[in-house]
């Protein structure tokens, strides 16, 4: 055999790889040269390196499509927690370096815990514009996992200027020269109109109140930027963090949100390879809710406090267009951080925290607070109720993503925990019991029988995370031309007794393997290998004249910015193994056109 | 009881990070094994033996709560000593270095000279009793946190520098001298008694717990509001004697603050 291929087969183990519809079948899985194969020549099969996987579970590598894991507000978090990293220090090996951190790890101590969980794939949500630099270098910097980052534009000047003119097209033309200049993967929108008025110390509270100076409203831009997002034909759709967040209350106008962007048909035009699958996976979605816990809170107060999720659940059941991540509450210490600067504004007046805030110029803002999220607390243990609801309340799988919005409700870490309470009743009873009675007396989960299966649990952490974010042609599954990232976990699914939290939370932990390109990286929770990941970001193009157009007025506001327009855009050397993706090419375009009459 | 000596050799230079110094990690082992035990001086990883003198008197115990530990010399640039134990005892007769009987749960240490900064950091049970000074975050929390020590006393008979008793949560600091800046801050309970005087930021933003000072207050913060007049407030077990002014505050911290600050009058 050539030296240079190089060969992997995992045998016998029980597959689950739902966008090709495999539900724990004995299946062998093929890799060759990092990517996933149907099977392997005799010569090849002979030198591959074998994995036994006999009465294992095996899985795509994990998918972390909504996680805070590089850029200054994670960095802000790392700076002003010194309590955080002095219990968590993590001693250098062979092959790693040291690190610490426990609800903001370093970034070296984040590749290896998340791949010694089993993931290979991790998103950055909030990449603000002038923060791109930083949030890249750490990106960079951060081993083994494949990354990418959502651009901040939802209190974008340019953005509220041109959507509140009405002028579609250069927004989008913006957004386009935007996504290039920064190499950024996604569009997020958070608390749109809201984050703006924050530098007057005011938000908006209703999604028809308009801010100020700009006087565009909440509504006019969820609507803007998720025609933007279809109109350039991203990957992702546009990914919310809805107003109001962590407000009693504020169900109402997170499902009013999400009916915004209704009638959007999903577009991707980028330029990809597709994996084989048996489903499609292509995403079906045209908003994609950012940590659905935050934002499904019912009452009026803190006194009233009580779950809105079976209301908000009860609107995703209906539609086809919305995809949620749950950001649940495993409970414990977390470091709450987000583009939000009046959501934790109003966290710090009622914690008393310390809190770090930054207005990001043109762009956006951010708020840092720790917090720690107690049993004891009536409002935590609602919150944990609702961040378990979200998800079991929502019936279609593919509609959910399983996240903790990383560090805002707890810590990726506690993954397998949130697994153990979404796959066994008794597990939630167990945990309720422990908690403040608020739990179940303010929620519907009491209720909910749901048990959720491994099939059920490789859609929310792997194949929707994938698909919703548009990455599922090569990464959340196991067909033909994907990535070869694949996680075996010592769980025979035959004898697997879920009652058994403690045990299953351990073998969800520590994988027996994180492969990732073929390749080991992780045995049993220890990293063994430490590959350098990849940097996804999109290429979008709009028509050359409206960017031109656009341009000028670019050039006419920079003067408002602290930096220089030439030190702005985000230069190639920050990018480790960069793979653009290009959308929207007016070449491709025209040669698909021609293609079609031809 | 076993009783073990460990006499320092030599001035030490770089300072040793000895959290191995503990009763419940020396219960048990041989002389061989003790004198075995890592201790880091800078990048050396060193064995106890070859910066001190082992002496094992009465042969080992299996139990921690039966072990002595008794030190000689000049301890100051030997830190965590005591750190996490448990049970036990541990008697220094010169100064001892940083973090002493941090994070310790039970057992006491007795210093006969001074102590280091972050002595009985977030201390939550047992006693330390210093006969010289301390020196500054005494009792307190770690750096970034507010959660300091939770229970067990810390008995100083000389005075304290700054940051005494910060993020105090429970037990008790009796301090026989002076204090300096920001004593209790950020405290929520437990009590602090100084003997002599405080400089100031004394219970800067403390929201419960009680603070007396037997001397005067050079700068008084800002945040409390007086009360009422005590004679012989007892605080704890301790009787204060003497006419005492009471307030409560921090009310810059916010309006439902419920700590208690004795001041001596006259």
């Amino acid at each position: 055999m050539a030296a240079s291929i190089n060969t992997t087969i995992i045998k016998n183990g029980r597959v689950f790889d739902p966008l090709n519809g495999i539900k724990g079948d004995a299946k062998d899985i093929f890799i060759r040269n990092g990517k996933v194969v149907t099977g392997l020549s005799g010569a090849e099969a002979r030198d591959a390196l074998v994995i036994d996987a006999l009465g294992k579970t095996v899985m795509p590598g994990g998918v972390d499509s909504h996680s805070h894991v590089a850029g200054a507000k994670v960095n802000a978090g790392r700076l002003m927690r010194p309590e955080d990293h002095y219990k968590s220090a993590r001693p250098k090996t062979a092959v790693c370096h040291s690190g610490s951190g426990y609800t903001v790890p370093s970034v070296y101590k984040q590749g290896y815990d998340y791949a010694a969980m089993g993931y290979t794939t991790v998103f950055e949500a909030a990449m603000p514009p002038l923060e791109a630099r930083h949030t890249h270098e750490e990106m960079r910097s951060t081993p083994i996992l494949d990354m990418g980052a959502y651009l901040v534009l939802g209190n974008n000047w340019f953005v509220m200027r041109y959507l509140k003119d009405g002028d579609i097209e250069k927004a989008a033309a913006y957004v386009a020269w935007m996504m290039r200049t920064h190499k950024a993967y996604g569009i997020k929108c958070v608390n749109p109109a809201g984050v703006e008025n924050w530098g007057w110390a005011k938000n908006v509270h209703g999604l028809d109140e308009p801010n100020i100076h700009f006087e565009v409203t909440p509504r006019e831009l969820i609507r803007g930027l998720a025609e933007v997002n279809e109109m350039l034909g991203l990957p992702m759709s546009l990914h919310l963090h809805a107003n109001n967040l962590g407000h009693p209350g504020n169900w109402e106008v997170c499902r009013d949100s999400l009916m915004i962007p209704a009638g959007i048909d999903p577009r991707n035009k980028s330029e990809i390879a597709w994996g084989e699958t048996r489903e499609s996976a292509k995403r079906k979605q045209s908003v994609y809710l950012a940590h659905a816990q935050f934002s499904a809170y019912g009452g009026s107060s803190w006194r009233d406090f009580a779950s809105g999720a079976p209301e908000l659940a009860k609107y995703i059941n209906q539609v086809d267009d919305v995809v949620i991540d749950s950001g649940s509450i495993p409970f414990g210490p977390a470091t709450t951080m987000t583009g939000d600067g009046p959501a934790q504004h109003d966290l710090y007046m009622l914690t008393g925290q310390k809190w770090s805030n930054t207005d990001v110029e043109l762009e956006c803002g951010s708020g840092v607070l720790p917090l720690v999220y107690m049993k004891s607390s009536p409002v935590h243990s609602v919150q944990w109720a609702i961040g378990l609801e979200v998800l079991l309340l929502i019936d279609d799988p593919w509609k959910t993503i399983m996240t903790t919005d990383h560090p805002n409700g707890g810590i990726f870490t506690q993954y397998p925990l949130l697994i153990s309470w979404l796959m066994s009743k008794k597990a939630r009873d167990d945990t309720a019991k422990e908690c403040h009675k608020w739990a179940y007396d303010r929620s519907s989960l009491g209720g909910v029988d749901r048990e959720m299966s491994l099939y059920e649990i490789a859609i929310l952490t792997r194949a929707n995370p994938a698909r919703t974010i548009g990455m599922a042609w090569r990464k959340g599954h196991l067909g033909a031309g994907a990535d070869g990232d694949v996680t075996v976990y010592d769980i025979d699914p035959d004898g697997l007794d879920v009652s058994d939290s403690a045990a299953l939370r351990g073998k969800l932990a520590r994988p027996d393997y994180t492969i990732k390109d073929g390749g080991i990286v992780a045995r049993k929770g220890e990293v063994v290998a430490v590959p350098e990941g990849r940097r996804y970001y999109c290429r979008p193009y709009f028509d050359e004249s409206i960017e031109k157009e656009m341009m000028a007025d670019v050039m006419d506001w920079f003067k408002y910015y602290t930096v220089g327009f030439a030190n702005y855009p985000v230069p190639d050397k920050f990018l480790k193994n960069p793979v653009a993706i290009e959308v929207n090419r007016p070449m491709a375009v025209d040669a698909a056109a021609t293609a079609r009459r031809g | 009881m076993a009783e073990v000596l460990l006499k320092l050799k030599e001035k030490i230079g770089i300072t040793v990070e000895a959290e191995v110094i503990r009763p419940d990690g020396f219960a048990g082992k041989s002389a061989a094994e003790i004198q075995a035990l890592p201790v880091w001086q800078g990048p050396r990883k060193l064995a106890l033996s070859e910066l001190f003198d082992v002496e094992l008197r009465d042969g080992a115990s299996a139990q921690p709560g039966e072990t002595a530990i008794f030190m000689e010399g000049d301890l100051s640039r030997v830190k965590r000593i005591g750190q996490g134990m448990k049970e036990g005892k541990i008697e220094i007769s010169g100064s001892a270095g940083m973090h002493l009987g941090e994070e310790m749960s039970g057992g006491s240490i007795l210093v006969k000279g001074d102590a280091g900064s972050w002595a009985g950091m977030e201390m939550k049970g047992g006693s330390i009793r210093i006969q010289g000074n301390a020196a500054d975050h005494v009792g307190s929390a770690y750096r970034g946190s507010w959660r300091g020590m939770t229970g067990g006393e810390i008995r100083i008979e000389g005075n304290a520098r700054s940051a005494l008793g910060a993020g105090l949560v429970g037990g008790r600091i009796i301090v026989e001298g002076d204090v300096e800046n920001f004593c209790g801050i950020r405290q929520s309970g437990g009590a602090i008694i100084i003997k002599g005087s405080a400089v100031r930021g004394l219970g800067a933003e403390m929201n419960g717990g009680i603070i007396a000072v037997c001397g005067s207050i050079r700068q008084f913060s800002p945040g409390f509001v007086y009360s009422t007049r005590e004679t012989d407030p007892v605080i704890g077990e301790v009787r204060l004697e003497g006419s005492y002014s009471r307030f409560t505050g921090d009310y810059s911290l916010g309006k439902n603050v419920k700590g208690t600050l004795y001041s001596r009058e006259g």
